[in-house]
């Protein structure tokens, strides 16, 4: 792994704590303040079960926390979770990606999968129910849920609907089921939620991330590599079926602005510990989650696959680093080890 | 876990006998040291009776093995010993698991693949080859209780862990096993548990037997020399295996 001193760490963590407030705003405008309340349980319950374990592994939690990498994941996961999931599944979420999936391996540098992604495919074949029930869009009619009401349906206490007639499924998830059941894309259309490019909200939430994600390119934080070969990769394999079979698969800038695309591909994916590290190898560590993006949102069980292809790659990650090894000034080639 | 350190009903009770069973039961445990027969061990163990009843046979094709293989393992020569060891085991397995099928029918759908899959376990031919082809019929049908018990309740152990925490209750379906009059057995611990999946899918497992081992690590590390086993178990010991 790249040696790194805590400040650089804590600067590059701290710029991408900075792009990931478009995102939330986008969802608060849309959703309602759900990941706001999220990311105000999460973050102290990262801080600490991460200060437990350091103080468990006898080193001293402060230096560590200062570097904010426990806090950004907490915030990635808000981020990723259905605005009303209960508390206690967030939290859990959250115990599961800085303990099991970061601590156990090491800590920060060490750990080879994702931990925010580890915490939500936890959740989601976990509650699979819960973690895909969202809310309308309701931002766009300019009915957003209030904040005490979110706060009370996340803590489970006071009167409240029943959830399941307050939340749906998402477009996504709703357009794969339509298509699932034999209409074509023009039919399933008609029955989902659609907005003017994307499903409706969605591609707000998106354009934000992207907003947040081009600060990050242009400041430096993140290379260029992953995110645009996401994309591409994406948008390719989305153009190349929509081209031979327009009726039964969707356009391209349908799936670039749904789900977690893009909070996955500038935020998630470019994460310096678990992607790959060579230029080379980050192009196609991100093609490869732009193509496992699209086989499981159309042939999987699954909804969504954003978590599901980065922690697949995070797999591969070290293999593809090992064959696209830039050759050392005066190395000769075959030259191994 | 140290109760079980002592030798029970074993005849003779010479300190060989004692480090053979508690290599077994703990320092050279199947399942948490040699990480042999991880298949059965990760992919049956839901419930703490689906442990039982196949670490139960286990235990017994461990031990009809051990002894057949201890009995005559001055007249095969070295150069066949291996497909005999693994006749001799599939026939023991054969066995098994016909009579499973005709008393134990319930828990033999459930266990499914899994009875005859008991051939493939490595512990089994593992002991052969190690231990019952190089000693007499005592040390080999002791060596085929310890290590059978010791994977016996690894299966339990887990399965315990992964049907709390995926059901919510404790030997469940006991019946399968013990017939209908068991069913006091199951102890329902949370009421109205909404079930937390990943325990019951095989990341559950993995990730419970990383964390078993840890703790057997742990302990391992705590007590020191003081165990029998672990003096030739160093806790590392299992990364290797």
């Amino acid at each position: 792994m790249i040696p790194h001193n805590r400040s650089t760490t804590t600067r590059e963590m701290g710029m991408v704590i900075l792009a990931l407030l478009p995102g939330f705003f986008a969802l608060t405008w849309i959703f309602g303040p759900g990941a706001l309340v999220h990311a105000a349980i999460m973050v102290p319950a990262a801080i600490l079960a991460e200060s437990m374990i350091l103080l468990i592994r006898g080193r001293s939690p402060a230096s560590t926390i200062s570097d904010l990498s426990s806090i950004l994941t907490a915030l990635l996961l808000a981020a990723a979770l259905p605005p009303l999931l209960p508390w206690w599944m967030a939290i859990m979420g959250v115990l599961f990606a800085i303990i099991l999936a970061k601590q156990l391996y090491g800590g920060l540098g060490q750990n080879p999968f994702n931990p925010a992604m580890v915490g939500y495919v936890i959740l989601l074949i976990s509650f699979p129910l819960e973690m895909t029930s969202w809310l309308p869009p309701s931002g766009i009619e300019g009915a957003t849920m209030g904040l005490s009401q979110t706060v009370q349906i996340i803590l489970g206490i006071g009167e409240h609907q029943p959830l399941d007639t307050l939340t749906g499924a998402t477009p996504l998830d709703a357009m794969k089921t339509a298509l699932d059941q034999g209409f074509t894309i023009r039919e399933s259309q008609e029955m989902v939620p659609v907005g003017i490019m994307a499903g409706a909200g969605w591609e707000w939430v998106n354009l934000a991330f992207l907003a947040g994600g081009l600060l990050l390119l242009i400041t430096g934080t993140i290379s260029w590599q992953i995110p645009v070969s996401m994309l591409v990769a994406l948008h390719l394999t989305a153009f190349f079926f929509n081209t031979v079979d327009p009726a039964n698969f969707t356009t391209p800038l349908y799936h670039l602005l749904s789900g977690g695309i893009m909070l996955g591909a500038f935020f998630i994916a470019t994460d310096p510990v678990t992607a790959s590290t060579t230029p080379v190898g980050r192009i196609w560590f991100g093609a490869g989650i732009g193509v496992l993006v699209y086989i499981i949102r159309t042939w999987g069980g699954y909804p969504d696959a954003v978590a599901f292809s980065v922690l697949l790659m995070n797999m591969l990650a070290p293999l593809i680093d090992h064959f696209t090894r830039p050759a050392i000034y005066g190395e000769q080639r075959g030259d191994n080890e | 876990m140290s109760a079980e350190q002592k030798k029970s009903g074993t005849p003779q009770p010479t300190i060989e006998y004692r480090k053979i069973l508690s290599d077994g039961l703990w320092g050279n445990n199947a399942g948490l040291v040699q990480l042999l027969g991880l298949c059965p061990l990760l992919a049956v163990t839901t419930t703490t009776i689906n442990g039982l009843g196949l670490g139960l046979a286990t235990t017994l094709t461990l031990i009809i093995s051990n002894l057949m293989v201890s009995s005559i393992r001055n007249i095969i020569t070295k150069e066949i010993r291996i497909p005999v060891f693994v006749l001799i085991i599939a026939c023991t397995v054969t066995g098994i698991e016909l009579a499973m099928n005709a008393w134990f029918h319930e828990l033999f759908l459930v266990l499914g693949i899994f009875i005859p899959l008991i051939v493939t376990n490595c512990a089994i031919i593992g002991r052969a080859e190690s231990f019952a082809s190089r000693n007499s019929l005592l040390p080999s049908l002791v060596d085929a209780i310890g290590m059978g018990i010791g994977f016996t309740l690894i299966l339990m152990f887990l399965g315990g862990i992964r049907e709390l925490f995926g059901f919510g209750t404790l030997f469940a379906q006991s019946d399968l096993m013990f017939g209908q009059a068991a069913e006091w057995m199951t102890i329902t611990l949370v009421e109205d548990y909404r079930g937390f999946l990943l325990a019951i899918l095989p990341p559950g497992a993995f990730i419970g037997l990383g964390l078993i081992i840890a703790a057997k690590n742990r302990i391992d590390q705590r007590v020191g020399t003081v165990l029998i086993g672990a003096e030739e178990e160093p806790a590392t010991a299992t990364q290797t295996a």
